[in-house]
């Protein structure tokens, strides 16, 4: 979260990259340039002072939304099961993971 | 059949039913009749489940023959397709979500099933509720159904056109920056998006955390004000709903507007601005003048920064809340990956359309590290400046008037080559939500084409009464001029 | 070239509740897959997290316990990074307002204290499970959405022994206020160690490596013994030590390059808009503070003091909390609190580790501990009669003099009664007798364990002794 006042411009192939979003090429060189006009519109926020304003973080101003710690059972395990793309034994089913 | 059951409003079926002039299977039967006629062509729903919604009818009936008297009891509605209803799908028209059907309720579902309510179907929405035009559902275009060539708006194009085609009697929808209010008015009926904490969000598929809302889309005033009534109020499961009381809405509507004070928000007002729905609007305000109402002019100073403001806040919020579709858990997973990393980008390749992809890259670009402070911090404290703008209105009148959108509905395919032309639609919407202050558009004066126009009232946080109140004086005095 | 270790440590704690942290679901171990689970903990569309406040006290209360300074307000964050047993594929946690900030715990190496800073202490939720097979995973989400508190160290330790001594200190506190299980095996704590060399009289840090996969104190040990000798010996061959995360292969007892297909790490932090701040007012903390317990180690040493018993003991005494507050209970009760340790120390203590049981679960009470004490100091009962009342008390319960009239196990102490059975075995042993007064000293205890058996145990063995002697000697 470091400051830097100069935005560079958004890479496509990157930025899909942290969002686990595979691109083809044509995605990709159809992307830049409309993703690159729209971040050159939202800039103009830049333009503005806003020193001594607080964000809003949300839209109602409410704190200690809490509940108390009472358990209570889940979802039918078939229920869920029934929704896995891929299911053994009970566990969701993924590629290796590779650590 | 000796009603039009197609035309009928919430308050009107209610009392056919009451007074046994009607079942609700046959209502249902009728609306499932008209879906198959009309909808091959509307395309107003992804899925209908008549089997499911006649079994609820024939429930309905029984219950008030026993002296049951839900006030939604036997309603035939229909469910955007972003909400989860227990044993449906809920594809949020995307193939991402593809086979996963619902566990649970949605806190709003499950308010109008205690009342009795029939589900008839899931509406046709743009994916994920990103776009303001329907297009972008993966699975068909919803034609407006005033004229089939153009759209009906969007995100809940489908709930707007169901209503519209005379396809439902009612229809949820929700609104992120103007998702319920802009096909309200490009389809000619009502749409309400409330104050945020209103009406809990738990089992709406999050678009944008801060900024969505469920609401009613309906055939009148009355009727949001009926649908707002049973769906409101504080819910233990969603932490940002607040503890307000909830009020018969329907005591709020009055038909003469003297000593209410309405501003006209100069932004709101400017060149250029489409000559059909400027006349629409200035009849508008005059009519409200004669019905007593005080006109002011205010200004909303920080308007032109709200669709950069509304574009960098709902993307992060929504790379991060469509993160969790990765094909593990439900939904559609890619047929062979090497690893996770690679079942992921394929996955969301596959099941991800256009635009939902350019608003993950967007939203995941601005939280990034490096441009966190520039883009999501910075949006976050202008939308400080956008809260107190409305603050500072509200001072001097009590709502705001206002076009819902800055055009009639355009024709299919006319915007979508631009994305951002299209989100410059958004302009006098995506306000209230940055606010989460409480908005609705109701049909006002047509285009001399005879395209529907919404005029779109707003009000303070938990304003509902206020904003019904006007909206339901308006349409009574339109209905009659 | 003589090189410093500077080592940090994260530890991840899961509090013990009853619910998981966001959602309703039990917590539980051993579960089969995926059957505590519902739409909040498994990611499910629409679904909304709401806290869990038991989890927030807790977290609070282990910050009071070690000096950390509650945060008026905090919040929660989205840490964002995608893995199949993260539900979300968001992580709700802590970032830039944690719930506790500084802190510190005592350690004591080789009779050397020391003090270890804490950098903060923020609250998370776990992650599912995944085991791993010939070509694929399987996950298990009943574990994810448990409530994790993250104690993160200031990089103050500067060797393996300190770490280790480090996790002891802090688990004895943890099992102290009772905020976790802390059952290593159960993955109740979990750590990653950060460690870097310098060379003696630098002043700013080495290149550090993460260490991963450490399940035991004695994991941690272990893998940075080897860390340090690692990166020792790259820094005196003159190699460079690239900033890395390792994993420790228990097995082979050396840590590997993780080299993890994960570019640069970015999280892209952001407040969670579905949960609204948390809000501490000075009275609900002050409130909080009185609840507390004294921390082990003042314990510790306030027992040696107070009751004036062997530091040792008083170490042993003051370990588990429960066991502190019965023999505080008991001492108190007992004018000799001396021996209520030593009852302790021993047979308390030997019945918990044989039966693998725990103090509440016996009927044995404090007030019943310091009554027996209090019948053998007054010589009621002899120490044999006191062994029976006691597995009696451990069995069943009760009250002590009770037990011994019931029992008839009273310590005969009537001279009449002693001398008569004195005569008697002074008659029926002539040839112990004897070799007792031709001066074999070892025949007299023979003499006494006769007497002391025709009482069934019962005779006080002083007078027995005393008896007996003056009848030889006269």
């Amino acid at each position: 979260m470091q400051t830097k006042n100069q935005p560079t411009a958004l890479n496509v192939a990157y930025v899909a990259n942290l969002a686990r979003l595979h691109l083809t090429d044509d995605e990709i060189a159809t992307f830049q340039p409309q993703m690159e006009h729209i971040v050159g519109y939202v800039q103009q926020i830049g333009a503005l002072d806003v020193s001594g304003v607080e964000p809003t973080l949300h839209a109602v101003e409410v704190t200690n939304v809490l509940r108390k710690d009472v358990s209570r059972p889940g979802l039918d395990h078939e229920r869920v099961m029934a929704n896995a793309p891929s299911e053994v034994n009970g566990l969701f089913m993924v590629p290796k993971i590779v650590e | 059949m000796e009603f039009d059951f197609n035309a009928l409003t919430v308050a009107e079926s209610r009392r056919l039913l009451d007074g046994g002039a009607c079942t609700s299977e046959q209502l249902t039967a009728a609306l499932v009749q008209r879906i198959r006629e009309r909808d091959p062509e509307i395309k107003a729903y992804v899925t209908v489940d008549a089997e499911m919604a006649l079994a609820q009818a024939r429930a309905a009936d029984i219950a008030r023959a026993a002296g049951g008297r839900g006030v939604l009891l036997g309603i035939p509605l229909g469910i955007k397709d972003l909400l989860n209803v227990e044993g449906q799908p809920c594809t949020c028209s995307s193939r991402l979500l593809e086979g996963y059907i619902a566990p649970y309720d949605a806190t709003a579902i499950a308010r109008l099933r205690a009342a009795g309510a029939v589900f008839l179907g899931r509406t046709n929405m743009d994916e994920f509720a990103m776009g303001s035009s329907t297009e972008n559902s993966a699975f068909q275009v919803t034609r407006n159904p005033i004229d089939t060539t153009r759209v009906p708006g969007g995100s809940s194009g489908g709930s707007a056109a169901a209503l519209a085609a005379g396809e439902a009697i009612a229809t949820l929808g929700t609104d992120t920056g103007g998702s319920i209010r802009q096909p309200a008015a490009f389809c000619g009926c009502t749409g309400l998006k409330p104050t945020y904490g209103r009406i809990s969000r738990y089992g709406l598929t999050a678009f944008a955390s801060s900024l969505d809302q469920i609401g009613p889309m309906t055939k009148s005033v009355e009727d949001a004000a009926i649908l707002l009534g049973v769906m409101s109020g504080l819910d233990p499961m969603d932490s940002t709903t607040l503890d307000v009381p909830v009020p018969d809405y329907t005591k709020a509507l009055r038909e003469d507007l003297t000593g209410i004070r309405l501003g006209l928000p100069r932004e709101y007002f400017i060149d250029g601005m489409d000559p059909a729905v400027r006349a629409s609007m200035d009849a508008a305000v005059e009519l409200c003048r004669s019905l007593g109402a005080q006109i002011v002019d205010v200004s909303l100073p920080h308007t032109e920064y709200s669709i950069a403001v509304y574009y960098i806040i709902a993307t992060a919020e929504a790379s991060a809340n469509l993160a969790r579709f990765d094909g593990v858990r439900y939904g559609h997973r890619t047929a062979q990956a090497d690893d996770p990393i690679d079942m992921y980008g394929k996955t969301r390749q596959e099941g991800f359309g256009p635009e939902v992809k350019r608003r993950i890259i967007l939203g995941t670009y601005v939280l990034s590290s490096g441009y966190y402070d520039a883009y999501y911090l910075k949006a976050q404290k202008v939308r400080t400046l956008i809260r107190r703008d409305f603050e500072h209105a509200f001072q001097s009148c009590d709502a705001l008037l206002a076009p819902a959108t800055p055009t009639p509905a355009f024709r299919v395919g006319e915007n979508t080559s631009d994305p951002l032309k299209m989100y410059l639609s958004d302009v006098f919407t995506a306000t209230a939500n940055l606010a989460g202050i409480c908005a609705m558009s109701v049909p006002s004066y047509p285009t001399p084409e005879g395209l529907p126009v919404g005029l779109q009232i707003l009000g303070p946080a938990f304003g509902e009464e206020r904003i019904l109140h006007i909206g339901h004086a308006f349409e009574k005095r339109l209905g009659r001029s | 070239m003589n090189y410093e270790t500077t080592i940090g440590l994260e530890v991840h704690v899961q509090l013990k509740t009853q619910s998981k942290m966001f959602c309703a679901c039990p917590t539980g171990y051993g579960a089969a897959p995926n059957t505590l689970v519902c739409p909040v903990c498994l990611g499910y569309p629409g679904a909304m997290p709401v806290m869990n406040e038991e989890a927030i006290r807790l977290t609070v209360l282990t910050g009071l316990m070690i000096g950390s300074n509650i945060n008026e307000l905090s919040k929660f964050d989205r840490k964002s990074y995608f893995y199949p047993d993260m539900p979300k594929n968001y992580q709700i946690s802590q970032y830039d307002r944690p719930l506790c900030l500084g802190g510190s715990v005592v350690i004591e190496v080789d009779g050397v204290e020391k003090t270890i800073g804490i950098t903060r202490i923020h609250l998370e939720e776990d992650v599912g499970k995944s085991t791993h097979m010939a070509r694929s995973s399987g996950v298990d989400f009943n574990r994810a959405g448990h409530p994790l508190m993250e104690i993160v160290t200031d990089p103050d330790m500067t060797s393996p022994a300190e770490a280790y001594a480090f996790l002891v200190a802090l688990k004895q506190i943890l099992l102290y206020i009772g905020v976790s299980d802390c059952n290593l095996e159960e993955g109740n704590m979990r750590c990653d160690v950060n460690v870097s060399m310098r060379p003696a009289g630098q002043k700013s840090l080495g290149t550090k490596a993460e260490l991963k996969n450490l399940n035991t104190f004695k994991g941690v040990q272990h893998a940075l013994h080897y860390e340090v000798e690692r990166q020792s010996g790259m820094l005196t061959r003159g190699e460079r030590v690239i900033q890395e995360t390792r994993r420790w292969d228990p097995d082979q007892g050396i840590t590997t390059s993780m080299r993890t297909k994960e570019d640069a790490h970015d999280y892209r932090y952001f407040p969670e808009p579905d949960l609204m701040p948390v809000v501490l007012a000075a009275a609900q903390i002050g409130a909080l503070k009185a609840t507390l317990p004294e921390l082990p180690r003042t314990r510790r040493f306030r027992f040696a003091e107070q009751y004036g018993i062997p530091a040792y003991d008083a170490g042993v005494l003051s370990a588990d909390r429960d066991i502190a507050d019965f023999f505080e209970a008991a001492a108190g009760l007992s004018s000799n609190p001396k021996a209520v340790s030593n009852w302790i120390m021993t047979d308390v203590l030997r019945v918990l580790a044989e039966r693998e049981t725990t103090l509440a679960a016996l009927p044995l009470t404090a007030a019943a501990l310091a009554s027996l004490v209090g019948l053998v100091d007054k010589g009621s009962i002899n120490m044999t009669g006191a062994k029976t009342v006691f597995e009696v008390l451990i069995d069943n319960g009760g009250d002590p003099a009770r037990i011994v009239n019931e029992r008839g196990l009273a310590q005969v102490s009537d001279g009449g009664a002693i001398e008569s059975l004195v005569d008697d075995a002074i008659v029926a042993n002539p040839r112990s007798v004897e070799d007792y007064r031709n001066g074999k000293k070892a025949a007299l205890q023979f003499l006494v364990g006769q007497v002391m058996k025709q009482s069934r145990g019962k005779a006080n063995p002083p007078m027995v002794m005393e008896i007996l002697m003056r009848k030889l000697e006269g």
